[in-house]
């Protein structure tokens, strides 16, 4: 058996499956896009669900409420990771269990986070009832929502409580790779502690937050069960409209739910590029 | 040390605002009723844990098909996504990069980019609301991920070894049985452990897959959700966590370690 052949055999299977599931599930949904469908005697693509939906304020309306849950989970999660990452990597006492803690949550499913959160942040949720013990509120009504509320916040608090530790292991392993001796030399030539930190080592672990930031962003913006729990009635976030769109007796609403999905696949391959690169300049080893 | 005291205060904050979603979960699958304002029911109750384990909820019958679904998807993983891992770590060809790309496709798109497009091909090919198809579809997050992380597995294990058995008239078998498979085993214990957590956590793909038909742990919790079962959400969001808790006992060495990495399968 030659090399090429042994090679073959080795990725063939994976390749066949994955490549064969994924492209024709990612073309199918272009083609009913294109209101392509030659069994409903649709045989002449067109544009006509794109342009839809894009003179549609309420698609618009979910797609920016889309990218604002994205931006800002993803913004507010870096930053607490980063200060998790460079707080856990000292020695401190307990750090054994606390680090052990931190990563409880990365197997706890979303859709389990964002009913226990419901339970803790709603307007009648156990955070209200403290305010209300406390003589802060009346009713529950009294308690700001954060949940169904038009800023998403509920959303956003679920998204840095789920993505933080992903984040924070992600850049400890680099850190740990990494190791002390370059901000020791920085020390050593006058840098002061800021200086090594935003000089020396923050460049070397780049690479791995943009790749870890983009994946968070990915998820933020194209999740499906967490702001079908926590969201609004309206705006809906794009993921939760583009579900309803699909699944609307009206037939004729097909195509534009397959529009919605290429438009968050867009963005998604957009981000994969941003992840692609983040993981070769990375060295690929720590952050995979 | 003050500073020192400062990072224990500090983490040990982070760590209980990590946890603190679940302790709500845990109160209601006890309470016997629980209206605001009360800061704690008014009465304790295991009415809702008797619920969710007698067969008339559903919930061991669920039990059963999300383990299923998550064990047949592990299992198909491995098969396939070992050999995939050996020849990325292992062999130099052209396009390897386009190969990494497709691995990574998946795990950085949303299901639900695809979603819509798959339940059409699997509509056709009658997998569609059945259980076979719902374990093809999860292998779509499942497998790159395992991929990714026995490529990580075999960059590290020296195939000279295997050399040096077959010179000594070891058959390919007994090569990958007595050399191989003992040294990438670690790897492929936790890999696989984390691949069976991402299927098990899988929502979206299952509902559009499944339409409704092959009905999972969190299908049947949003549904109690939905109804305002508040206790037995608690019970059946306590009963659909305690394997990942384990997986995370079984391998808190290996990830608080260089195997960081494999939170990545996790991801977000």
């Amino acid at each position: 058996m030659t090399d090429r052949t042994r090679l073959a055999l080795l990725l063939a299977p994976a390749l066949v499956i994955l490549g064969g599931l994924f492209f024709t599930g990612l073309g199918l949904t272009l083609l009913r896009s294109l209101r392509y469908s030659p069994g409903l005697g649709m045989t002449d693509p067109d544009f006509t669900a794109y342009t839809a939906i894009l003179s549609d304020p309420g698609f618009l309306r979910s797609l920016a409420l889309s990218l604002w849950i994205a931006t800002a989970t993803t913004l507010i999660a870096a930053t607490l990771a980063l200060a998790a990452a460079l707080l856990l990597r000292r020695t401190f006492p307990g750090r054994a269990l606390a680090s052990f803690l931190v990563q409880i949550n990365l197997t706890i499913p979303h859709i389990v986070g964002a009913i226990g959160l419901f339970y803790l942040v709603s307007q009648s949720g156990a955070f209200a009832r403290i305010a209300h013990a406390a003589g802060l509120i009346e009713a529950p009504a009294d308690f700001p929502a954060l949940t169904q509320d038009p800023y998403a916040i509920g959303i956003i608090l679920l998204y840095v409580w789920k993505e933080l530790p992903f984040i924070t292991l992600i850049l400890l392993a680099s850190l740990q790779s990494i190791g002390e001796d370059h901000e020791a030399v920085a020390r050593s030539l006058g840098a002061t502690r800021w200086q090594a930190f935003r000089h020396v080592l923050l460049p070397m672990i780049l690479p791995g937050l943009a790749a870890a930031s983009a994946l968070v962003f990915a998820f933020a913006f194209g999740a499906y069960e967490v702001p079908l729990i926590l969201g609004a009635h309206a705006p809906k976030a794009l993921p939760v409209l583009a579900w309803q769109a699909w699944t609307d007796t009206d037939l004729a609403s097909r195509p534009e739910a397959m529009a919605m999905a290429v438009v968050i696949a867009l963005i998604g391959l957009a981000l994969l590029a941003v992840v692609a690169r983040g993981l070769t300049r990375s060295g690929a080893s720590d952050a995979r | 040390m003050r500073a020192d005291r400062l990072r224990t205060l500090a983490a040990f904050a982070l760590a209980f605002w990590l946890v603190l979603p679940i302790l709500p979960l845990v109160i209601w699958s006890f309470a016997h009723g629980w209206r605001f304002p009360d800061l704690l029911p008014q009465d304790w109750s295991l009415q809702a844990w008797s619920f969710a384990l007698s067969p008339r909820s559903g919930v061991l019958e669920s039990l059963f098909i999300t383990t299923v679904v998550a064990g047949a998807t592990t299992l198909l993983a491995a098969l396939i996504g070992v050999p995939a891992g050996r020849a990325l770590a292992l062999h130099r060809f052209r396009g390897k990069a386009l190969v990494t790309l497709l691995l990574l496709a998946p795990t950085v798109l949303p299901g639900i980019a695809i979603a819509f497009g798959l339940h059409g091909v699997f509509l056709r090919a009658g997998l569609a609301g059945t259980l076979a198809g719902v374990i093809l579809a999860h292998l779509i997050p499942v497998l790159p991920y395992m991929v990714l992380v026995m490529a990580a597995v075999f960059a590290r294990f020296d195939p000279d070894h295997e050399a040096q058995a077959r010179s000594l008239g070891a058959t390919p078998w007994q090569c990958f049985r007595h050399v191989t498979l003992p040294a990438i085993l670690p790897g492929l214990m936790t890999a696989a452990l984390f691949a069976f957590l991402v299927s098990w956590s899988q929502y979206l793909l299952t509902l559009a897959i499944g339409g409704g038909r092959v009905q999972t742990l969190p299908l049947l919790l949003f549904s109690f959700a939905s109804a305002g079962r508040n206790d037995i959400v608690g019970a059946v969001a306590l009963i659909y966590v305690l394997p990942g808790l384990v997986v995370l006992i079984l391998t808190a060495r290996s990830v608080t370690g260089r195997g960081a990495a494999l939170a990545g399968g996790l991801r977000p």
